[in-house]
């Protein structure tokens, strides 16, 4: 795994103009009107120059981009299971690796495993940490639309607390989800990895940046996209892109990177706004707002002040080192 | 078959480990999933590709595709959901979304 091959060559994206205009989705597919998911891929594989090699998880993404007899993917990908898309992507990496050390590789292209919160947060957990620990020459990218959509709005480890899903119901005895959401950043930081980052979909150049940074590293990177989904999350296919930003605008998701441990935050968010603005766009938050339910929504505001403060606390320590 | 939308019925033959031609998805027509369409102003556009990015399809048709400067856009009516984002993160407020009845002059680019 040489670093000396042109991948390694990092431009941060300055301009919308300059990304690539070749597609690398084909129209199509069957992904619902507004779909985040499908923007976070299309961005992920524009903002790169090179074809990357794409293996998908089961998830939203590979379920209604193969939908079969079709293939929406303009790229080399393969579909494995549920929970081995980092192992799967470890062997193409790995296989890659030998034909390149026999000369027989033609051309090198970044290898990019896809998996949605349910296949990396739950199910393909054990999959990443392997090929996180093993070091492979890797982007793992997580899609994060906070529980298992195409099967019916399941809660998983990521769904945010106080979260309406159908399987974390609101009413007399629940209030949503009562567990907070796995902190999958910390459990991929704690690998040692090179780089690990989050991203959000509204912030389109912030994220192609980072799919760049990830993908010049000579090592196993992970990436965390915020991207809504308006079937599950309950509003208008039309805000997709705005609940995503009012997502980064109210502290709830933390938009940072973390190169070799070193914490920074890519977004700043010096005033945010009250978090009502981003729960208010949505069903699945609704019964938040209401008074009976106001103990709930203090603490869901205390979790993500918390979680804010803690990344910028590790941010701002190593800053003054 | 006239229609795209329907496929002769199976079963289809698997070959080779059972993979698809790539972009084959685009002889599939979703033009029947939306309520409201997309109508491109071309005297607003600027060309900032916004639209482009953040559509989930992707159903924008870049004019200037082989440029690497501005470039106005073009619906794709065979593919496009009608979701609205374009017209949401339109920064000068060139797309507009109409009835899906309406009749639009020029392939929706006025």
């Amino acid at each position: 795994m040489e670093g000396n091959s042109k991948l390694s060559q990092f431009q941060p994206v300055k301009s919308i103009f300059e990304i690539n205009r070749e597609e690398r989705m084909a129209p199509g597919h069957r992904a619902c009107a507004g779909c985040g998911p499908m923007i976070a891929v299309r961005q992920i594989l524009q903002s790169l120059d090179v074809k990357p090699v794409v293996i998908s998880a089961t998830g939203c993404v590979e379920v209604t981009t193969s939908t079969y007899p079709d293939s929406a993917w303009l790229v080399p990908w393969a579909h494995v299971a549920f929970e081995n898309s980092a192992a799967v992507a470890s062997g193409v990496e790995a296989a890659m690796h030998a034909l390149k050390v026999r000369g027989e590789l033609k051309e090198e292209r970044p290898v990019i495993a896809l998996a949605g919160d349910g296949g990396t947060f739950d199910i393909g957990l054990q999959a990443l940490s392997g090929a996180l620990e093993r070091g492979h020459r890797m982007l793992y990218v997580c899609y994060d639309n906070e529980a298992y959509m195409n099967t019916g709005i399941q809660r998983s480890s990521a769904t945010p607390f106080g979260a309406w899903t159908t399987t974390s119901p609101v009413g007399k005895e629940w209030p949503g989800k009562a567990e907070i959401k796995k902190d999958i950043m910390g459990i991929v930081v704690a690998h040692g990895t090179p780089y690990a980052a989050t991203a959000s979909i509204s912030h389109w150049k912030d994220l192609m940046t980072k799919v760049r940074k990830a993908v010049s590293q000579n090592g196993p990177t992970f990436l965390h996209v915020y991207a809504p989904c308006n079937r599950g999350w309950r509003f208008e296919p039309k805000d997709t892109v705005e609940v995503a930003k009012r997502a980064v605008e109210t502290r709830f998701f933390p938009l940072y990177e973390v190169e070799n441990g070193r914490y920074r935050v890519t977004v700043p968010v010096a005033k945010p706004r009250p978090l009502e603005d981003f729960l208010s766009l949505q069903g699945r938050f609704s019964h938040l707002l209401k008074p009976e339910n106001s103990e709930t929504l203090k603490e869901l505001k205390g979790i993500v002040e918390e979680r804010w403060s803690k990344i910028n606390a590790a941010a701002s320590v190593q800053a003054q080192v | 078959m006239s229609d795209p939308r329907v496929r002769p019925v199976g079963p289809y033959p698997i070959s080779q480990g059972g993979w698809h031609e790539g972009g084959s998805s685009k002889a599939y027509v979703t033009n029947d999933w939306r309520l409201e369409k997309p109508v491109v102003d071309l005297e607003k556009c600027v060309g900032c590709l916004y639209c482009w990015v953040y559509c989930p399809e992707p159903a924008i048709d870049l004019l200037d595709r082989a440029g690497k400067g501005p470039s106005k856009v073009r619906i794709d009516y065979d593919h496009c959901k009608g979701c609205g984002i374009c017209q949401q993160v339109c920064p000068p407020k060139a797309i507009k979304m109409v009835p899906e009845e309406e009749e639009v002059a020029n392939n929706g680019s006025i």
